[in-house]
């Protein structure tokens, strides 16, 4: 199929694109357009105006401060893959990049528009809860900070105003010693997660968080379970992690058949997640 | 009506293009270069895969005006490149292909394989392919032709049983 009619712009200053979005009620932003671009071909989305901000440099930002990183809305998977970017946990951005669609998808596709396209399967939402993750929303009326966990109201729709635009992301840098547990589940590489299992502790600064999110499975964080880890790599008593994960479970999805498929998936991915931090 | 100027096959084009037009369906039906080909029309496929900047992308979800001022390789555009001359080698010894149709992304992927990745294993060069769809070869024989492709390339002698039709 071929799109609808749209008109394009693509402004030259991100002043400009905010006071378009601001005075087109129909406007989409489109960076990459590796989600939007098919939801434009088979007609699920009809913008009247596409507004490119792909080539902003204010959204290009790569920066290392004292404690985080900053990390425009414009950089692209493939420079996460590449290590193009400051790190905030060694070598995790370049592995979790490197599970996202393909490398053609990846060098066009931006972490501010999978963060705003809040797919429930997307990597980015899910990571950037996990790392406690801020993201920064500009409009002509000025700009705020979002805790990546409040960004997604749900599957593919955020809290973002119509004239808001995702400049940024500012991540912590984790200390000396912290861990990660990655769990990505899906029927062949690259295709969108079933589960995708994410846990970081930190033990320098006492911050331990768990995140699943999936298919059908928008992000969500698993507080029993990050206790649990956190219980068991600070040596403090025997934590039974299969049950918290399965409290955690339960609670998310308001059911306990631990006969479904996707019981199952969810409970395995977590499980491995942080297996992989408790070893 | 958008205004549009880029370098396709190092020759700079000047057009006016509709902007809703792809830049797969630009250069089919406006540049008359039909070796791209276009199959699902959503990314998922990786035939309409060619170069932009040097990078392998989909042409079929990237808008010809978003392509405004960039260098696009097709397939048609490897004249004399002898990387890819090797490679195409490598895929007709191979049996690489067998319809054709995902043949031109298949290179387009192989050609960034061989050249981003010159330590690709054969388990490396399948997750690098699983963007691209093949209906016909069952993909042993693409593997062989990159991962052989990659030896002379990069000028290491070929590995015992590296012709070998497993997975």
């Amino acid at each position: 199929m071929k799109p609808t009619s749209f008109e394009y712009e693509r402004p030259d200053s991100l002043d400009a694109a905010m006071r378009l979005l601001g005075d087109n009620p129909g406007a989409k932003l489109i960076a990459g357009g590796q989600s939007l671009g098919p939801m434009l071909n088979l007609r699920l989305a009809t913008p009247s105006l596409l507004i490119d901000i792909s080539r902003l440099e204010e959204l290009r930002e790569r920066a290392a401060h004292d404690g985080y990183v900053v990390l425009g809305a414009g950089v692209r998977h493939a420079e996460f893959e590449d290590g193009r970017v400051p790190a905030v946990l060694n070598g995790f951005f370049e592995r979790a990049a490197r599970q996202i669609a393909y490398r053609a998808v990846r060098n066009r596709g931006t972490i501010g528009g999978s963060l705003a396209h809040a797919d429930p399967a997307a990597d980015w939402p899910a990571i950037m809860i996990a790392l406690a993750a801020e993201v920064e929303a500009r409009s002509v009326r000025g700009s705020r900070r979002i805790p990546a966990a409040d960004l997604p109201n749900q599957a593919l729709e955020t809290c973002l105003e119509v004239d808001e635009i995702i400049t940024s992301v500012r991540v912590a840098r984790c200390g000396e010693g912290a861990r990660v547990g990655y769990y990505r589940l899906s029927a062949q590489p690259g295709d969108f997660a079933e589960a995708l299992a994410v846990i970081v502790h930190d033990p320098q600064r006492g911050y331990t968080q768990a995140v699943l999110s999936g298919a059908r499975q928008p992000p969500q964080r698993l507080g029993q379970t990050a206790r649990a880890v956190a219980a068991h790599c600070s040596g403090n008593g025997k934590a039974d992690l299969p049950a918290a994960v399965e409290a955690d479970l339960t609670a998310i999805s308001g059911t306990h058949d631990l006969t479904s498929y996707e019981w199952k998936v969810r409970r395995a991915s977590v499980l491995r997640a942080a297996q992989e931090v408790c070893v | 009506m958008r205004r549009l100027h880029m370098t396709v096959n190092g020759e700079p084009v000047r057009a006016e293009i509709e902007a809703r037009t792809s830049l797969a369906d630009f250069l089919r039906d406006s540049r008359l270069l039909t070796g791209t080909h276009i199959g699902c029309e959503h990314g998922v496929c990786g035939a309409c895969t060619l170069l932009m900047d040097g990078e392998p992308v989909r042409s079929c979800i990237t808008l010809a005006a978003a392509a405004d001022g960039r260098e696009i390789r097709t397939i048609e555009g490897y004249e004399g490149d002898v990387v890819m001359d090797v490679i195409r080698q490598c895929f007709s010894e191979c049996h690489a292909l067998q319809c054709g149709f995902c043949t031109p992304g298949m290179l387009a992927t192989a050609y960034d394989i061989v050249t981003r990745l010159p330590h690709a294993d054969r388990s490396r060069i399948r997750v690098e392919l699983s963007g691209n769809l093949c209906r016909c070869t069952g993909y042993l024989g693409i593997i062989n032709a990159i991962e052989i492709a990659l030896r002379r390339v990069h000028g290491r002698p070929a590995a015992a049983g590296a012709t070998r039709s497993v997975a």
